[in-house]
């Protein structure tokens, strides 16, 4: 083949930064730690104990309550964009996008301003004499950080699919005489599916493996997976158990993946 | 294989040596050996997947020939790489650069070659002319309509005074109408340009129409190669005979000198090179059936089963007592129902050799 | 009646999306150092912002590591766009596959397992370790913001630059190119955004005291509050928001002038 040389440094890049990283991590969690090449599954028993397990079984609850909010705030937010007019489309996507362009972990400590007990809400609640009410640290303050981030993965997927929709195809239904929710059942919602799946995903894989909006508005006490392997690597220095837990997670993604890959979403011959 | 018509065709310009090509282990083109002359109008006519694109492709240097040599003017140009040859090429969908206007497509291989600013401007201003595209310099190429594009790719093409023009398929995208306007303004251009045209189409009447030289080729194999007049008037096989042209294909005996049995009748022919008592294929051309209204006019009688108004002529079908249908080209019309005497001019009867079972190789 | 509904609903969503930005925006100029009580506006924090070194160096950190990471992987995603452009079969997924981890991969795996490589690689954890971890996950965003473009290219085009005289190299830069250039901007904003957005990984693969905002921030949360943050965050925010848009007017305006 000519020309493949464009494609080594690349490759090179991708593989020692990426694929060997991983081995390594596999490297750990199988190991002993500080014994060599001792073989072992005792971080993986580890990870099915009780108290670990119902961390995972949190971790994954509440993705899975963030991506249903994400859908049903977000499906309604794409159709709008997608039937709205050529000329205000573009404006309203980038008034969407804009938020992103602040730093991910800014956005996300902006709501402690805003929750904290001497916050924003709390000084309006104080002047109609209620509260203070303790608004974060608990499961609603995570679950809203994991919306408020991820909601744009849901809108986006779905609207450019929405978007590439015929609109014959809807007058047809109509034509054939449904009404204008038998037709939104019928043909755009089945049709709209693609982007549904690829939004559930990208919505619930940053949801269950994140650390830092539970850190910030679960305020330590509300431990998620991501949390557990950060205090493995940084905090107890038990690579092993964190390299385990690692690989769990890198298995739930992978299991939720698969059970979305009906949805074209990475075409080019990618993974799945 | 002769030429006949070598009115103002010079000398040989690019011979093709025995030609193989194989994509993965397929074969798409065998035994090709080929000249074109000088100022010639070369047509390379077949079915999709006849290699014909592969052979224009092998001469304007995207591809190579996996054995065989291609020879330019004369000298072997197999390892020359596509942007040293003095070939350029019109694209099928033309292959403008989108993000350059008119004037810049048509001083692309001008700008490359670095020539002066004001022999850049005066040759794309000629190219434009020879095109009738002038005053659209600064248009973008998605404000154009097809034609127009079409009109640009040539220009773009033939402003860099290449020896011989490729041209893919270049009226396909057009519309019918556009299409044979273009037919006729291509085969002036040339004339114009003097230079050698070779030109890919799996249109049977483009290729007649404009060709100095039709080469018919099938699976990867040149069939024939003649004049417009010579393929459609003595195809050497039936494939040929088929695909340029309706014709009726026919089993048939050759007698004897110039006598020749089909439809169980005995004709008069003019083909002296077979043996007596021969199999062979007769082919009419259904223009050549003449029709009586008095079936003891003809050699043959058929009844009219259906008729058909074409503009210029009548589509009739008509069928023999044993069962054979015969296509016919009138300008007089027999009603559907009627009995016809149908006859046949000694020189209208082509026949053909038996093909042999097998990969048939007829070209010469 | 529906199309107001809409709107309301649309608004709503947009108060939510910018409600947390207005507010750091609005307290970076309170005067008061608490964020429930409303003090005044001034703009002291913006005169200590610049006093403080800790700040202001986290600040040029993520700009440089930002640019660094979105020019490479914008110049070498491109460049193995096209390479990938012409794989096929296994190796072509492989490639792929490839390219996708890292975008797959969830941030936390990424952020321990580079760390841990870093560490057994004995490699300088710091400003180094940042610009090669956000090279690496900026790189796949390179690749698949110019692969659509090459898929858009008449196949024809390359072979139509030859045939009027560019070698191959001319046909790459002055035919390929101009054409996927789109494409390569959108790999260094999504490699540029993605790399001022990053903490998670960040956290990880830094070492040796060396922070940019998004660490500083994570440190300071945990310190109490500090209405400095705010003030940064405002300017990177109208920086990062004045580019983009910049950015996108000239690429609308280009599209728009090539239809």
């Amino acid at each position: 083949m000519k020309r493949n040389w464009l494609l080594y440094p690349y490759v090179v890049w991708m593989i020692l930064f990426t694929v060997v990283p991983i081995l390594l991590v596999f490297y750990y969690s199988v190991t002993v730690q500080g014994g060599g090449f001792s073989l072992t599954m005792a971080h993986y028993a580890r990870v099915f104990e009780p108290l670990y397990m119902s961390v995972i079984w949190r971790s994954i609850q509440l993705a899975l309550v963030s991506t249903i909010a994400c859908f049903i705030l977000g499906y309604p937010v794409a159709m709008i964009l997608a039937n709205s007019p050529d000329k205000q489309q573009f404006s309203l996507i980038v008034l969407f996008v804009v938020p992103m362009w602040m730093n991910f972990l800014a956005r996300t400590y902006a709501w402690l301003s805003i929750m904290e007990n001497n916050g924003i809400i709390n000084a309006f609640l104080g002047l109609i004499g209620v509260g203070p009410l303790s608004l974060l640290y608990n499961a609603g303050a995570v679950v809203l950080g994991m919306v408020y981030n991820y909601v744009p993965f849901m809108v986006f997927p779905i609207y450019t699919v929405l978007r590439k929709l015929d609109p014959s195809l809807i007058e047809a239904a109509e034509d054939l005489g449904a009404n204008p929710v038998r037709s939104f059942l019928k043909v755009t919602f089945p049709l709209s599916l693609p982007g549904v799946l690829s939004g559930v995903t990208m919505v619930f894989m940053p949801s269950v493996t994140t650390f830092a909006i539970s850190q910030l508005l679960g305020g330590g006490q509300f431990t998620l997976i991501g949390n557990l392997i950060e205090q493995q690597y940084l905090r107890t220095y038990d690579w092993g158990f964190g390299s385990a837990l690692s690989i769990i997670l890198m298995i739930i993604i992978l299991i939720s993946m698969g059970l979305m890959s009906r949805s074209n979403v990475y075409e080019e011959g990618g993974l799945i | 294989m002769t030429r006949d018509n070598l009115s103002n065709v010079g000398a040989e310009m690019i011979r093709l040596v025995d030609i193989h090509k194989e994509f993965d282990g397929v074969t798409v083109l065998d035994r090709i050996n080929l000249s074109i002359a000088k100022n010639e109008f070369v047509t390379l006519l077949g079915p999709s997947g006849c290699g014909k694109t592969t052979m224009l492709r092998i001469i304007g240097g995207f591809e190579s020939a996996t054995t065989g040599d291609v020879l330019f003017d004369g000298e072997r140009i197999n390892d020359i790489p596509a942007y040293q040859r003095k070939v350029n090429t019109v694209f099928q969908r033309y292959a403008l650069f989108p993000h350059l206007n008119v004037f810049e497509n048509i001083a692309f291989g001008l700008r490359i070659a670095k020539k002066d600013v004001k022999e850049i401007r005066d040759k794309v201003q000629s190219a434009l002319e020879l095109v009738e595209m002038l005053g659209f310099e600064k248009r973008t190429i998605q404000s154009l309509s097809g034609g127009q594009q079409q009109r640009v790719a040539i220009a773009r093409a033939v402003v860099n005074e290449p020896k011989v023009l490729l041209l893919d398929e270049p009226l396909a995208a057009l519309d019918l109408k556009l299409r044979k306007e273009m037919q006729l303004e291509l085969k002036n251009m040339q004339k114009q340009l003097g230079i050698t045209f070779v030109f890919v189409t799996h249109d049977q009447e483009e290729a007649l129409t404009m060709s100095d030289t039709v080469v018919v080729m099938k699976e990867g194999i040149i069939q024939q190669i003649g004049s417009p007049i010579n393929v459609y008037n003595e195809p050497t096989n039936i494939f040929v005979a088929d695909f340029i042209g309706e014709s009726i294909i026919l089993e048939g005996r050759y007698l004897e000198h110039c006598m020749v049995e089909f439809a169980g009748q005995k004709f008069p022919c003019v083909d002296i090179d077979f043996a007596p008592m021969e199999q062979v294929d007769v082919v009419i051309r259904p223009e050549d059936v003449d029709i009586a209204d008095d079936p003891a006019e003809g050699v043959l009688q058929a009844k009219v089963s259906s008729v058909v108004f074409k503009g210029v002529h009548y589509e009739m079908l008509a069928e023999t007592d044993d069962g054979l249908e015969w296509m016919i080209h009138s300008t007089t019309m027999a009603p559907i129902g009627q009995v016809i005497g149908m006859s046949i001019k000694p020189d209208n009867i082509h026949l053909m050799k038996k093909e042999t079972k097998g990969p048939e190789v007829t070209a010469s | 009646m529906r199309a107001i509904l809409k709107k309301c609903y649309l608004w709503l969503i947009f108060i939510f999306l910018y409600a947390p930005i207005l507010v750091l925006i609005l307290f970076s100029f309170n005067v008061s150092r608490s964020r429930g009580n409303w003090g005044g506006l001034s703009l002291r924090w913006y005169g200590e912002l610049f006093q403080d070194r800790a700040i202001m160096t986290a600040l040029g950190n993520t700009v440089l590591i930002a640019l660094v990471a979105a020019a490479v992987s914008a110049a070498v995603g491109t460049v193995a766009a096209v390479g990938i452009y012409r794989l096929k079969g296994w190796k072509k997924s492989f490639v792929m596959n490839i390219t996708y981890l890292p975008i797959l991969n969830p941030d936390i795996v990424i952020g321990i397992s580079m760390m841990i490589l870093f560490i057994a690689m004995s490699f300088p954890r710091g400003m180094a370790s940042l610009i090669v971890s956000h090279i690496t996950f900026g790189l796949p965003y390179g690749v698949i913001s110019v692969l659509p473009k090459l898929a858009q290219l008449d196949p024809q085009i390359f072979d139509a630059a030859l045939d009027l005289g560019a070698t191959p190299r001319e046909a790459y830069f002055k035919v390929i190119l101009p054409q996927i250039l789109p494409g390569v901007f959108t790999g260094f904003l999504l490699a540029f955004t993605m790399s001022v957005d990053d903490f998670v990984v960040s956290f990880f693969v830094t070492g040796n005291g060396v922070a940019n905002l998004a660490i500083s921030i994570y440190s300071m949360s945990r310190r109490g509050i500090n209405p400095k943050i705010n003030a940064v965050l405002t300017l990177l925010f109208i920086a990062v928001a004045a580019m983009m848009y910049l950015i996108q007017r000239r690429l609308r305006k280009s599209s728009r002038e090539a239809v």
